[in-house]
């Protein structure tokens, strides 16, 4: 997996599926790139305009609490975000971003600030930050999730082997 | 190798369903006894299902795909998604229920298909509400649905165990709603992430199945997977008429190893109110009595059975509303709906001036019924009061017990039920 460039987006602690996509937009269509401009509106309104392609959200604890919905990690990757680093992540929200291939970094984000440029090594767990000259031991993905991921999420996954081969 | 013989409720019915003893930690492929989807999460479900070349449901009498979150449709999109459900279900031999028949967490144990020892995933994140009938259930994405629907399987990785034991006894004016919230308030909303709780206690056996399903229901809002409680004599009588398959209630063992273990004496406990913007806000009633209020809502699959609306009736009795409030009461499903005509509750709140609405989610997640306006206040029965939950992100929402917004209802600001309860 080849490594992550971009730039830190900062956002606080317990941010929920809600925030992340407001529940009334889940039943205004199917389509992502649409519903991607709402992405974050309720707290942080005009977000979608200040993301480049590859930059990342940096998060505090429990990003993605709430709703399984999974228009939340689909919203965050068609907006142009390539990965997100938290703290942690509520557990169905980081299910969810390993199945539709969105890469989830957990470790210290305390030392990130607002626009940091970050370099993300997946494989090796280290968030490098170009800014501030330092790096960032993550916590290591499991190698069932590495596996989904490379191959790009849990639907290509079961295209590939026809149902589930993680052993 | 750590030797570990002793299992939690979630470690022994994953071994079940793995085919191998696992314990906390290990990754798993396991079966899958019974699936749900709703209107919110089915259209990504068919996506992803298409996307992975699904054909067949390979257990289509173990689907259940529900309509309750936008529902009746207010607009001609919904109308679309709910069309595509529609032919989904049918083409595929899956359970259907349309328009007004209930909100997903309550039907699937009405109707007899959540039991204790099984397995089952749901695209909507209370699916842990089933937790009460000792069944290993939490909610999941679409994908992972339609990945289930392929290969009547799915992974996990199975949690370790916080046990939540509940001594002493409820007093008048406390709810099961009332132990929810002071264990949101306790473990915080991120106390329980990737974890399993088990609730037990006296409390716990005491209370009835409904009550125990309102306490499961909140396990998501402390991060948790699923809120396991035991197969007793009760969940037996409430299953006798309506379980669907067969089952076996599954314990834990006695020495079974958890990450902790919390006691906590209830004899004490008051009406409990999560305050905006956040489930784990939690304070004594006493902290906001008095707050004024717009708007009250009474529902949902945390609170809108037919226990709920009975103790609803009971409150309201021939009183009306508060000047100025409006109370919108949605019956949980069209079986609670049918009781509550029958004993007379929905009567009793029509008069008192309130307003009841099909069963559907509605207000809860801002779909319809009930959108407030820009800095108006609402009590609501509901799990979540995160900002824009209802629809406006101006508002604020509180929660309480049904006891607490019915009395509230009648009072117009938030009010303590012990007034009229003792």
């Amino acid at each position: 997996m080849k490594d992550l460039f971009g730039r830190s987006h900062k956002f606080g602690d317990n941010v929920n599926t809600d925030y992340i996509i407001a529940g009334k937009y889940k039943f205004k269509s199917t389509d992502m790139d649409d519903m991607a401009k709402h992405l974050m509106e309720d707290i942080r309104p005009g977000f979608y305009e200040e993301i480049e392609d590859g930059d990342f959200i940096v998060a505090g604890h429990n990003f993605g609490m709430g709703s399984s919905r999974e228009q939340a990690p689909l919203v965050i990757k068609a907006a142009g975000i390539s990965a997100v680093v938290a703290k942690d992540f509520a557990r169905i929200f980081y299910r969810n971003c390993i199945n539709v291939g969105l890469p989830v970094i957990e470790c210290d984000t305390d030392s990130i600030a607002e626009g940091d440029e970050l370099r993300i090594d997946l494989e090796r767990g280290f968030v490098h930050n170009v800014t501030q000259h330092s790096k960032i031991k993550a916590t290591p993905l499991p190698s069932v999730m590495v596996k989904i991921l490379n191959e790009g999420g849990l639907a290509e996954h079961f295209k590939k082997h026809g149902g589930f081969n993680l052993d | 190798m750590k030797v570990c013989l002793m299992s939690t409720i979630a470690e022994k019915i994953l071994s079940a369903h793995a085919g191998k003893k696992v314990h906390a930690g290990d990754i798993i492929v396991s079966s899958v006894d019974f699936m749900m989807s709703q209107d919110g999460t089915t259209p990504l479900t068919i996506k992803a299902f298409q996307e992975m070349n699904g054909k067949e449901i390979a257990r289509p009498d173990r689907y259940a795909v529900v309509i309750d979150h936008n529902a009746p449709s207010p607009m001609e999109s919904v109308s679309n998604l709910h069309k595509d459900m529609r032919e989904f279900a049918e083409k595929h031999g899956a359970t259907l229920y349309d328009v007004g028949e209930g909100v997903c967490h309550v039907l699937v144990p009405e109707q007899g298909y959540a039991l204790p020892g099984t397995v089952i995933i749901g695209a909507d994140s209370h699916t842990c509400t089933y937790g009460a009938l000792n069944a290993f259930a939490t909610g999941v994405g679409s994908t992972d649905l339609a990945a289930a629907l392929i290969s009547g399987k799915t992974w996990f990785k199975v949690p370790s165990t916080i046990k939540m034991q509940y001594d002493g006894q409820l007093p008048r004016g406390a709810y099961s709603k009332d132990i929810a919230l002071r264990m949101c308030g306790r473990l915080t909303a991120n106390g329980a992430t990737y974890k399993a709780l088990e609730l037990c206690g006296p409390v716990i056996d005491s209370l009835s199945v409904e009550a125990r399903m309102t306490i499961s229901n909140l396990a998501v809002e402390t991060g948790a997977k699923v809120g396991l409680m035991d197969c007793d004599q009760k969940v037996l009588d409430y299953l006798k008429p309506r379980a669907r398959f067969a089952f076996k209630g599954v314990a834990a063992d006695e020495d079974a190893v958890y990450e902790k273990v919390l006691v906590e004496d209830v004899s004490q406990l008051g009406p409990q109110i999560a305050c905006p913007p956040d489930v784990d806000n939690v304070v004594p009633i006493e902290k906001v009595e008095g707050k004024e209020l717009d708007q009250v809502f009474i529902g949902t699959c945390t609170n809108g059975r037919i226990e709920d609306l009975r103790i609803v009736a009971d409150i309201i009795g021939k009183n009306k509303l508060a000047k100025g409030i409006r109370l919108i009461v949605s019956p949980a499903s069209r079986t609670v709906m049918q009781e509550a005509m029958e004993f007379g509750y929905i009567q009793k709140l029509v008069k008192a001036g309130a307003t009841v609405t099909a069963p559907s989610c509605g207000p809860c997640v801002g779909t319809c019924n009930g959108i407030p306006s820009d800095n108006e206040v609402v009590l609501s029965t509901a799990n979540r009061n995160f900002k824009g939950r209802m629809g406006n992100t101006k508002a604020s929402i509180f929660l309480s017990s049904p006891a607490t917004a019915a009395y509230s209802a009648l009072k117009g600001f938030i009010a303590d039920p012990r007034e009229v309860l003792e």
